[in-house]
């Protein structure tokens, strides 16, 4: 698909024997909130892995903005505007909070010449976004693993990405939380942010999603409306088992 | 402290240092001082790529020995100032470092640090081969009673150009750490697949760090054949040199330069002292039982005790 700013085209990932991912296409164009589920084990990370370049895939094709991204170190695609958060929080734990948050802006928003900003102001403002306001000078160590998911995201965004795909960043947030993350993610939406949601929070995909991808054992096997997709047989099947 | 006061706040305390010397009116203190301003030179060339990066290199004695054969050989084919001699065993050495940095960029952890030592093996067996260089029989180097320029004591000369190496490494090592390349070192010690994910270059900078501490590793071994007179591979290429290296920092923390500048000054003076009076056989029983004390009672090292470290001083730093 032309005109796509993620463009995955047959892509497949073995570990081993074992086949990860088969053969998926996956296209999203820019501005579009795309939900992505599938039950535990499905390939959904491995996915998330392969198109940010922390895993390398054997088959298939990924294009983002244009570019084939294959070979590609995952530093470069995130320069490009390529941001993820991981599913399981991977802080950097010698440094605070803020300091986490620098990296990304010191190597990728400055590394594009933008105009520097107040870096401690930028940082504030972020973990403010993600409520995490007044931690800025703690340890990692120091968070639940809930404030870790949500530094995750913080620096993901402090990327300031085109795309942003985040993993699970909502698994274990209270109610309330998971709303107002959800508020969040959708004014970044419209501020341009092309958003990839990776959610076992069935009301939070629903509300968020302008379509719904689903993988099953490595496989795309829904892609669409998300009214649709979530009643389809196959996908009913697939969640609620045979 | 900005960069340029910082650095002729080191120059001072070095002026501070070379006075004291002077004034004790006994040229072993310049012997024995010698010997530890070297040690904070490694010390802190180690911690480059082994505290900021997290990358523990085992091979400290083929950088060093490396760039004490590089005196060797200019001294052979051009004799050179020995500031510039230095330069050029620098030069070689992290080349040495870019060289191991490329060939161990997939390795990880204790894996990284078998190779370094390998390396260091494969270096050895080279210069034992070399006899252009001494190979196994050694090599003598001439040390001059004065240098020609002011008519300086050599072992002072020598004393003082180590000095000057140390100021450059302590400018070098503190710069780094206040810098964005010091925050990717970090960013790379604590998790390498989210620097990469933040944007970090890993495997750039790990050359970056690999050549660096090489280079200064070089350069603190390029004054040894003066001062020994006497190389030859066991005794360049010992195994103290790592064992003691490592530990500095060690004891004294890796978060900062300070740590391995406070380690390298305790361990290595403590060493001279029981070298002259108990006998130097005891240096490394010394070097096992501090590591080991402070593993216990200071594992962040002696600058953990201050709360240098973790979690760094980088707020208002207004970048
Ligand atoms: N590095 C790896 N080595 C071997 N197998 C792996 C690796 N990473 C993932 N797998 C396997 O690949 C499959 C897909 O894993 P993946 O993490 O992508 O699933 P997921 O859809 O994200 O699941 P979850 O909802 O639990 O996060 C699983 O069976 C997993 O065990
Ligand atoms: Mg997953």
């Amino acid at each position: 698909m032309s005109g796509a700013l993620l463009d995955v085209a047959g892509l497949g990932k073995r570990f081993g024997g074992f086949v990860a991912l088969e053969a998926i296409d996956l296209a999203v164009a820019a501005g579009e909130r795309v939900g992505l589920i599938g039950p535990n084990g499905s390939g959904k990370s491995t996915l998330v892995n392969c198109i940010s370049g922390t895993l390398r895939n054997e088959t298939g094709q990924v294009r983002f903005a244009g570019k084939v991204m294959d070979g590609m170190a995952a530093h470069r695609r995130t320069r490009l505007g390529l941001a993820r958060s991981f599913q399981l929080p991977r802080p950097f734990h010698s440094l605070t909070v803020t300091e986490n948050l620098l990296i990304p802006i010191e190597y990728v928003v400055h590394q594009r010449g933008e105009g520097r900003v107040d870096l401690i102001a930028r940082c504030a403002e972020l973990l403010e976004m993600v409520g995490l306001a007044g931690r800025g000078d703690d340890l990692p160590a120091g968070l639940t693993q809930v404030e870790m998911r949500k530094l995750e995201l913080a620096r993901a965004m402090a990327a300031e990405p085109r795309l942003l795909i985040a993993d699970e960043a909502m698994a274990g947030l209270s109610h309330q939380e998971v709303d107002d993350i959800l508020t969040l993610l959708v004014r970044l939406n419209d501020q341009g942010v092309t958003i990839i949601m990776i959610e076992h929070i069935m009301r939070a995909v629903m509300q968020f999603s302008q379509r719904l991808v689903v993988l099953v054992a490595g496989r795309k096997i829904a892609d669409g409306v998300p009214e649709e997709v979530i009643r389809n047989p196959e996908v009913e099947r697939a969640y609620l088992g045979e | 402290m900005r960069g340029f006061p910082f650095f002729l706040t080191c120059l001072l305390v070095a002026a501070g240092v070379f006075l004291a010397a002077r004034w004790t009116e006994n040229g072993y203190v310049f012997f024995a001082g010698y010997v530890v301003l070297q040690y904070i030179v490694l010390a802190i060339a180690w911690n480059i790529l082994g505290g900021y990066t997290g990358y523990v290199n085992f091979g400290i004695a083929g950088f060093f020995a490396i760039g004490a054969y590089t005196t060797v050989a200019v001294e052979k084919l051009v004799p050179l100032p020995l500031p510039v001699v230095m330069l050029a065993g620098g030069a070689v050495s992290g080349l040495l470092g870019l060289g191991m940095g490329y060939l161990t960029l997939r390795l990880r952890g204790v894996f990284f640090s078998i190779a370094t030592l390998a390396m260091a093996v494969v270096a050895q067996t080279f210069m034992v081969n070399w006899d252009f260089v001494g190979g196994s029989a050694g090599a003598f180097t001439i040390r001059p009673m004065t240098t020609p320029y002011f008519g300086m004591d050599y072992i002072r000369y020598l004393f003082l150009l180590m000095l000057g190496l140390v100021v450059l490494a302590v400018v070098v090592a503190r710069a780094i750490e206040r810098s964005r390349l010091g925050d990717g070192f970090a960013a790379i010690r604590d998790d390498e697949l989210a620097a990469e994910a933040s944007g970090v270059p890993t495997l750039r900078l790990k050359l970056i760090a690999t050549a660096m501490s090489g280079a200064f590793m070089g350069m603190a071994g390029a004054p040894l054949p003066f001062y020994v007179t006497y190389l030859d591979p066991p005794s360049a290429f010992s195994l103290a040199y790592a064992v003691n290296t490592i530990a500095m920092p060690l004891i004294g923390g890796t978060a900062s330069w300070m740590g391995p500048l406070i380690g390298a000054v305790l361990l290595a003076s403590l060493q001279q002292l029981v070298t002259v009076t108990i006998s130097s056989a005891v240096n490394l029983l010394i070097v096992g039982l501090m590591l080991v004390g402070f593993i216990i009672i200071a594992p962040r090292g002696i600058i953990g005790w201050f709360g240098i470290g973790a979690g760094k001083r980088r707020r208002g730093r207004g970048r």
